[in-house]
């Protein structure tokens, strides 16, 4: 019952005329960023928050706004993979497979149609997921003292590092290049000031949105202006929109698999949509009894990736709301917009702020309903977007990046070390040292130091204290696995290729 | 190459780090392990990082061509002069030259790019200023007064 009661409470907060209009706002712009080749769900979002600052909205409304454009974009990443053959995104990489073969046998409307239900299947069925697992997640988070925490801060650095790299020390090095970044400043409890060199501008410590639109939006023009022209490939041409009922009714339990696939792996703190989608695809192809199919455009090929990812874009939803560790690149990016906004999340977030986590879960069923309703009609004019030429696109990019970054501080300090982190954000993304980790540490790194101290403080500065609960135990355990287990999944891999 | 360059590197600026997280000084009324720990660990990852990435480097990622370094050089150049520019000219001169000039970067035809970074800058002024509130001027502020 108090589900329900909660849920009411949301709906009242999410069907106000500004928040709903906010919602489609936010699902159109989340459309057309996910569409456009390159520029994924982390980009757009951490290019419009420092703009969703300036509008002044209040907590709730810029939280509805950006989880629509973040659900939007995990709708919009597919145009481009099916008439393209380039994701929008890397959880859209998928589709590509099976997406594009469909949609050269002249079925592009039907292949857009498809993997539009079956990403409304995948995120319905994960906030539903969310809203039954997020509350008994956060009751079992009230158990969780100082050395439980740094042990689930390290877990989820471990699976993000462990799963975002080929090479596990590259991984690590971008965790600590991030946690090393969030040392920079005055140390909050002693009001000692660490490696500033005593510039004074650094006292304050790296804005986190500074890093993110830097790594993510900058380093994107630095590459895009690098790889230029290599990898155009023929685009389809869209003719009819259709719905193919019979193709969508054939695959209703690929999706529902999908869809529940999906959400565990995006549940995991770190592994996010890409392991989602990779999952579902992979286990409906070994289900299947005529693989072979499989990468020559079979529907199922289309169903199960794009359910899985939109359910694991909700299913991340579920630690970043109730432990503050986010489960995927995006979440990250969400985390920081929580955290600018003023709200610590957490399981208190659900007893303190009750109206900012239903009112966002409400808002998301409704923006779902609102992307279908969009995108399946008017699949058509978003694929418009895919021509929108590079020459147009990066430099708006750009400015929009610059425009939000100075707005945030005015200070010209900040708009010089965007750059300096879209120059090393390039030069990472080049030699596979992946970027997420960089930002979650730069996130995260203060709260995992205060929970060591903390921890430090509790037990007279012994160290054993942080293996002292079964909670504690199982999330260190849970955290070596996930850093060593790509290892050897890598290795059989190869092997049986 | 590259792998072994970024480990020495690495391994460079960690020990770095660690040598001046050692020289932070102790308030008497701090935690039992005070604001050196935290950055000591780190930066003891960071080193076994950096040594493996010394002693064994991934194959040599695909670097971009000379001239294409010189375009990325450039870009970033137009960038940094933005961001001097941005405040004392105004909004619309150095952001259309800026677009112009990254547009150009991209596809080089000259005429194109100036009416792209023209219109992307007098249009993007348009939504910041008057659609999204922001306190932007479109002109130094010594021609407007």
């Amino acid at each position: 019952m108090e589900l329900f009661a909660n849920l009411a409470l949301g709906f009242s907060v999410a069907l106000s005329p500004n928040t709903l209009m906010l919602a489609v706002v936010g699902c159109i712009l989340g459309t057309i960023i996910g569409a456009l080749p390159g520029l994924g769900p982390s980009n757009g979002v951490a290019i419009l928050i420092p703009l969703s600052f300036s509008l002044g909205l209040d907590a709730t409304a810029a939280l509805v706004l950006m989880t629509s454009v973040y659900y939007g974009a995990m709708y919009g990443g597919r145009i481009s993979s099916i008439l393209l053959n380039i994701p929008g995104d890397e959880p859209a990489m998928m589709t590509t497979l099976d997406g594009y073969p469909m949609a050269k046998k002249g079925q592009a409307g039907n292949a857009l149609v498809l993997s539009g239900v079956a990403s409304f299947v995948g995120a319905f069925l994960a906030t539903i997921g969310l809203m039954l697992l997020a509350p008994i997640l956060a009751r079992v988070a009230f158990l969780f003292g100082p050395a439980e925490y740094f042990a689930l801060y390290l877990l989820a650095f471990c699976t993000l590092g462990g799963l975002g790299s080929k090479n596990q020390a590259k991984a690590a090095l971008s965790v600590c290049l991030g946690l090393g970044i969030s040392m920079i400043g005055v140390d909050k409890s002693t009001g000692l000031t660490r490696f500033t060199g005593d510039n004074l501008h650094l006292y304050d410590g790296i804005d986190f949105l500074v890093a993110i639109v830097g790594l993510f939006a900058v380093s994107e023009v630095f590459i895009f202006i690098e790889s230029h022209g290599k990898n155009s490939s023929i685009g389809v041409k869209l003719e009819k929109v259709t719905i193919p009922f019979k193709m969508i009714y054939q695959t209703k339990w690929t999706m529902l698999r999908s869809s529940i696939i999906g959400f565990i792996a995006g549940v995991l703190p770190g592994a996010g949509a890409s392991l989602g989608s990779f999952l579902a695809y992979m286990s409906e192809k070994s289900l299947a009894k005529d693989k072979e199919k499989f990468g020559t455009g079979d529907p199922r090929g289309i169903a199960a990736p794009e359910a899985g990812n939109n359910s694991a874009a909700g299913g991340a939803l579920v630690p970043m709301l109730t432990l503050g560790v986010p489960g995927s690149g995006t979440t990250a990016v969400l985390l920081a917009l929580l955290m600018t906004l003023n709200i610590t999340p957490g399981p208190l977030l659900f007893t303190e702020r009750p109206e900012v986590v239903w009112g966002l879960i409400a808002s998301l069923l409704i923006a779902n309903i609102v992307l279908l309703i969009l995108n399946v009609p008017l699949v058509k004019v978003f694929s418009r977007v895919l021509q929108v030429p590079a020459a147009i696109l990066l430099p708006g990019v750009t400015m929009i990046s610059f425009v939000g970054i100075y707005s945030l501080s005015g200070s010209y300090f900040d708009l010089l070390l965007m750059i300096l982190f879209g120059i090393v954000g390039f030069f990472l993304r080049k030699m596979d040292i992946p970027t997420v980790p960089v930002i979650l540490g730069i996130l995260l790194g203060s709260h995992m130091e205060v929970s060591l101290r903390r921890a430090m403080v509790l037990s007279d500065g012994d160290f054993t204290y942080l293996f002292s609960s079964p909670i504690s135990i199982g999330l260190w355990v849970a955290a070596i696995i996930g850093f060593i287990a790509p290892i050897f999944l890598r290795r059989l891999l190869t092997i049986s290729k | 190459m590259s792998d072994r360059i970024v480990g020495l590197l690495t391994l460079v600026v960690a020990l770095a780090f660690f040598a001046s997280a050692t020289q932070l000084e102790m308030p008497f009324f701090s935690d039992p392990l005070g604001p050196k720990l935290f950055p000591m660990l780190v930066s003891g990852v960071a080193m076994i990082a950096g040594t493996m990435m010394l002693l064994n480097p991934d194959a040599e990622p695909e670097w971009p061509v000379f001239s294409t370094f010189i375009k990325l050089f450039i870009t970033s150049i137009i960038l940094i002069i933005y961001a001097y520019t941005l405040k004392p000219f105004g909004f619309i001169f150095p952001t259309a030259v800026a677009s112009a000039a990254i547009s150009f970067q991209i596809k080089p035809n000259l005429t194109k790019s100036i009416i792209i970074g023209t219109c992307l800058s007098v249009i993007l002024f348009l939504i910041f200023k008057f659609a999204l509130g922001l306190g932007l001027f479109a002109f130094p502020k010594a021609l407007i007064g």
